[in-house]
């Protein structure tokens, strides 16, 4: 138990080529252990590529890259959300993927520049509580919670990183006016503010709150553990902005000394094996042609989830000044 | 006046004319002193590279109003705090409280409550539609009041936090030499009068260095101010970072956090007094009798029944509730050895170093009252009261830029441990410290011996329980410590409060039940341990 203590402490007696395959790569992984690490630990067997994983949040693990800079150790950059990704692809610190790895994703959830690629797809939803609320209760579009009948009956969570991507795209998708007339309308109805998606989903199953306005999986997650939780997924049609698609996502340091190995990291993700994994583990929607969503979700092809590519997204500056403004923040 | 409580016959010495400090305590106490100013540096670095956008964030009025409402929350936590540790600290040291062993340790245990685990838990038991509505609604309670904001910050805050003040005022109710209090009743007191008038005086430095650290941890919180919906100014900062990715922004209200810390500071130095609080007359203190309760024994019992339900019962309830609904749904219970263990280690070494460095520093404050002694001690507490995550950054980018060799090592974690929790360590030598007569180094001194052999064979020996109570701080809060784990931690590094936070997170209840127990049970015994060579007949 004390090995990876002294092993961090400095004492790396195996450290020789820098291009030798057989090194480990270093992922910092802003997607908890919980959710990745078996995947990470059937990457090494597969590959033969040992991984050093740093867990944290995925502000936090951008926030360290962006602090390192050029010092970094990580070879990789595994983020919940495409926001992070482009904050340090925007400081230079990601190399250019292959355009081999790129071309597996659809143009809308990867960098326009290749420097991330998509690995798994998270649609927003309207939770809601089934012991008060039928399907059919539920507006077609996001627009709908504006109406005074709402008042008092939602949640949200207006820190979260998904949430205000969510924003993001109502002021590109609607335009500015409509997004601000949105956020006053909610505001109008007395939202409940919760830290986060799995305290919103929390104050849904309890009947806090009638409706929740958060991500799909949070649901299956908390139904895996409790199956008798009253609450359901709505999710929004017809390219509303409320049924947007964000996802989680990986790049490659420009800085790694180990391009190739972390390359073919991504390059699991992007594989049958690691997209079915995410479909059916973490619940998300796998990224890759060919891989079918876990049976409870419907096709992102049936949503119809929004026109829009992810790095429309990246005017998140704007969105905070606004949710400012609406004194939302 | 507190400077009166303790008999001070004969004012040998003038107030201001303290001997100069030998150079060795000088270089131990600076170097404490510059670490722990080290993040505020690297805050105003960053901060001034920016000023202008800088100066506007100051000036803002939402930035004004977070702050103004982060202050009075951090007040009244404080003063509910004080409130409850001061009785529950007299009861468990100087009552014959039934069971008062188990009762000081249930009175501490909430320390080690993560903020985040403490925060759902309160949500989960006292939330609008929590469990104590759902006992309520056959009487037809459809909805509690409302928690969220303010008051359900408070209530969390104080909660997982009053132990400070436990703590800080049972070791000197513990050392107190009974002789002024017979010295009260003889005169014809009251057994009320003579704890107002002459216990509680003496009692000023720990109230106020428990009172001290309860006030900074609010401001620096963020788990259970977010949690409970309560727009505090440590969220103003974790939005900077989380949603704009901009340090600079974070580092000016970081800067703002500081300035109040330093106001904090000097409001304390205002309150602590400077009166003496040690023997002055001849002879050695005993330990104190213990005052019978009588029929007073059940309300007693009842207070402290009260807190412990409400800041141990609930959280672990909570836990239980989680793992009792994961097993239920076939969620294996597994164990989780490794992370107990690096839980351990680190924050057993950082108790240990924190101990050490606290030992310069509260020597310099009490012993040479100068202006260096000051500034070093008040220096030690910037990190306190500086969220994890300022902390953390701050070390990362000094370390990855200029000592890359120590950068992701046990070491470095170590150090950052070190600037956090120092504080909980001098605060409570100081308070040792204070009642430790110098006369007695004196003789010591005259005896031949040299300061730094007095120090370790007579000052150390005599305020070893006050450095094994600031020792058990330190590892209780460092075990429950996240952002500066995750930023510095060596990368693989798992610790229990890591474990939980990611189970959690993404809404894993039942997988962070076995770490949340274990760091309880961990808690528990330590503290068990700490508390067994307490005078106690």
């Amino acid at each position: 138990m004390l090995v990876p203590v002294l092993a961090a402490c400095g004492a790396q007696p195996g450290t020789t080529d820098a291009t030798n395959p057989s090194d480990p790569i270093t992922v910092y992984s802003g997607r908890s252990e919980e959710l990745v690490g078996p995947l990470l630990e059937q990457f090494s067997d597969a590959t033969g590529i040992e991984v050093e994983a740093r867990y944290g949040d995925t502000a936090e693990m951008a926030n360290l890259i962006l602090t390192e800079g050029e010092n970094s150790p990580a070879d990789v950059f595994f983020a919940q959300d495409a926001g992070a990704l482009g904050a340090v692809a925007e400081r230079g610190l990601l190399a250019e993927l292959p355009s081999e790895l790129l071309g597996r994703v659809d143009e809308r959830f990867r960098s326009p520049d290749g420097d991330w690629v998509g690995v798994s797809g998270r649609a927003r939803v309207v939770v809601y509580n089934t012991d008060r609320l039928e399907a059919s209760d539920l507006p077609d579009s996001i627009f709908g919670f504006t109406d005074p009948e709402w008042s008092g009956r939602i949640g949200w969570a207006p820190t979260n990183g998904s949430f205000q991507a969510f924003v993001t795209a109502l002021r590109v998708l609607e335009g500015e006016d409509r997004a601000r007339e949105w956020l006053e309308g909610i505001e109008a109805n007395d939202p409940n503010v919760y830290e986060g998606n799995t305290p919103a989903l929390d104050a849904v199953i309890a009947g806090e709150v009638d409706v929740a306005f958060i991500n799909h999986y949070y649901l299956m997650q908390r139904l895996a553990e409790d199956p008798d939780a009253s609450a359901a997924n709505h999710f929004l049609t017809d390219g509303d902005p409320g049924a947007l698609v964000n996802v989680a996502g990986a790049g490659v340091l420009a800085t790694s000394e180990q391009v190739d190995a972390a390359e073919r990291f991504i390059e699991y993700a992007l594989s049958e094996t690691a997209q079915s994994y995410f479909a059916e583990e973490t619940k998300e929607y796998p990224l890759v042609g060919g891989v079918e969503p876990a049976a409870e979700l419907p096709p992102l092809a049936e949503i119809g989830t929004p026109e829009i590519d992810l790095s429309d997204l990246s005017d998140l500056e704007g969105t905070l000044e606004l949710l400012q403004e609406v004194g939302i923040l | 006046m507190a400077s009166t409580a303790a008999p001070t016959r004969g004012a040998t010495r003038p107030r201001g004319r303290e001997s100069a400090p030998p150079a060795w305590l000088v270089v131990a106490g600076g170097l404490v002193a510059l670490l722990g100013i080290l993040p505020v540096v690297y805050l105003l670095i960053l901060a001034g590279g920016n000023a202008e956008t800088a100066a506007s964030l100051v000036l803002r009025d939402r930035t004004l109003g977070v702050l103004g409402r982060t202050l009075l929350l951090a007040a009244t936590v404080t003063t509910a705090s004080v409130l409850i540790g001061v009785p529950m600290a007299w009861l468990t040291a100087r009552s014959d409280l039934p069971g008062r062993r188990w009762w000081t340790i249930l009175a501490i245990l909430p320390l080690v409550v993560p903020s985040y685990v403490g925060g759902y838990a309160v949500v989960a038991a006292f939330g609008p539609r929590g469990a104590l509505q759902s006992l309520l609604e056959p009487f037809g309670v459809q909805r509690l009041p409302e928690l969220y904001g303010f008051p359900g910050a408070a209530l969390a805050l104080t909660l997982f936090s009053y132990p400070y003040v436990v703590l800080s005022v049972r070791g000197a109710l513990l050392r107190l030499d009974p002789a002024y209090e017979e010295v009260s009743r003889s005169l014809g007191r009251g057994p009320w009068r003579t704890f107002l008038d002459v216990t509680l005086p003496q009692l000023r430095p720990a109230i106020t260095a428990g009172a001290l650290l309860v006030a900074l941890y609010s401001l620096a919180d963020f788990g259970a101010v977010s949690l409970l919906q309560f727009d505090s100014f440590t969220r103003a900062i974790y939005v900077q970072y989380r949603a704009s990715f901009d340090p600079t922004l974070a580092a000016v209200l970081a800067l703002m956090l500081v300035a109040c810390t330093a106001g904090v500071l000097l409001a304390e130095s205002r309150l602590r007094g400077r009166g003496r609080y040690h023997r002055s007359g001849p002879g050695a203190s005993r330990p104190g009798r213990r005052i019978r309760l009588g029929a007073w024994r059940w309300a007693a019992l009842a207070f402290c029944a009260a807190i412990v339900g409400l800041a141990v019962v609930v959280p672990a309830g909570t836990i239980l509730f989680w793992l009792s609904r994961g097993l239920a749904a076939g969620e294996p219970f597994s164990l989780v050895v490794e992370p107990a263990v690096n839980s351990i280690i680190a924050s057993g070494l950082a108790a240990l170093l924190a101990v050490i460095a606290s030992i310069p520093v509260a020597v310099l404050a009490v012993r040479h009252r100068g202006i260096f002694g000051a500034l070093v001690e008040r220096a030690t507490y910037a990190g306190f009261a500086l969220p994890g995550i300022v902390i953390g950054l701050a070390f990362v980018f000094v370390a990855a830029q200029y000592l890359p060799f120590i950068y992701q090592t046990l070491p470095l974690l170590l150090v950052a441990y070190l600037v956090r929790f120092a504080p909980e360590a001098v605060g409570v030598t100081r308070a040792s410290l204070l009642q430790v007569s110098p006369r007695i180094e004196e003789v010591a001194r005259t005896l031949g011996r040299r300061p730094s052999a007095v120090l370790r064979e007579v000052t150390l020996p005599i305020i070893r329980p006050g450095l094994v109570a600031g020792g058990a701080l330190v590892f209780l809060t460092a075990m429950k410590e996240l952002p500066t784990t995750i930023l510095l931690a060596p990368t693989g590094f798992d610790t229990l409060a890591v474990r939980i936070w990611s189970t959690t997170s993404e809404g894993f209840f039942a997988r962070a039940a076995a770490p949340a127990l274990l760091m309880l049970l961990v808690a528990a015994l330590s503290l068990g341990f700490v508390l067994r060579g307490d005078r106690d007949r």
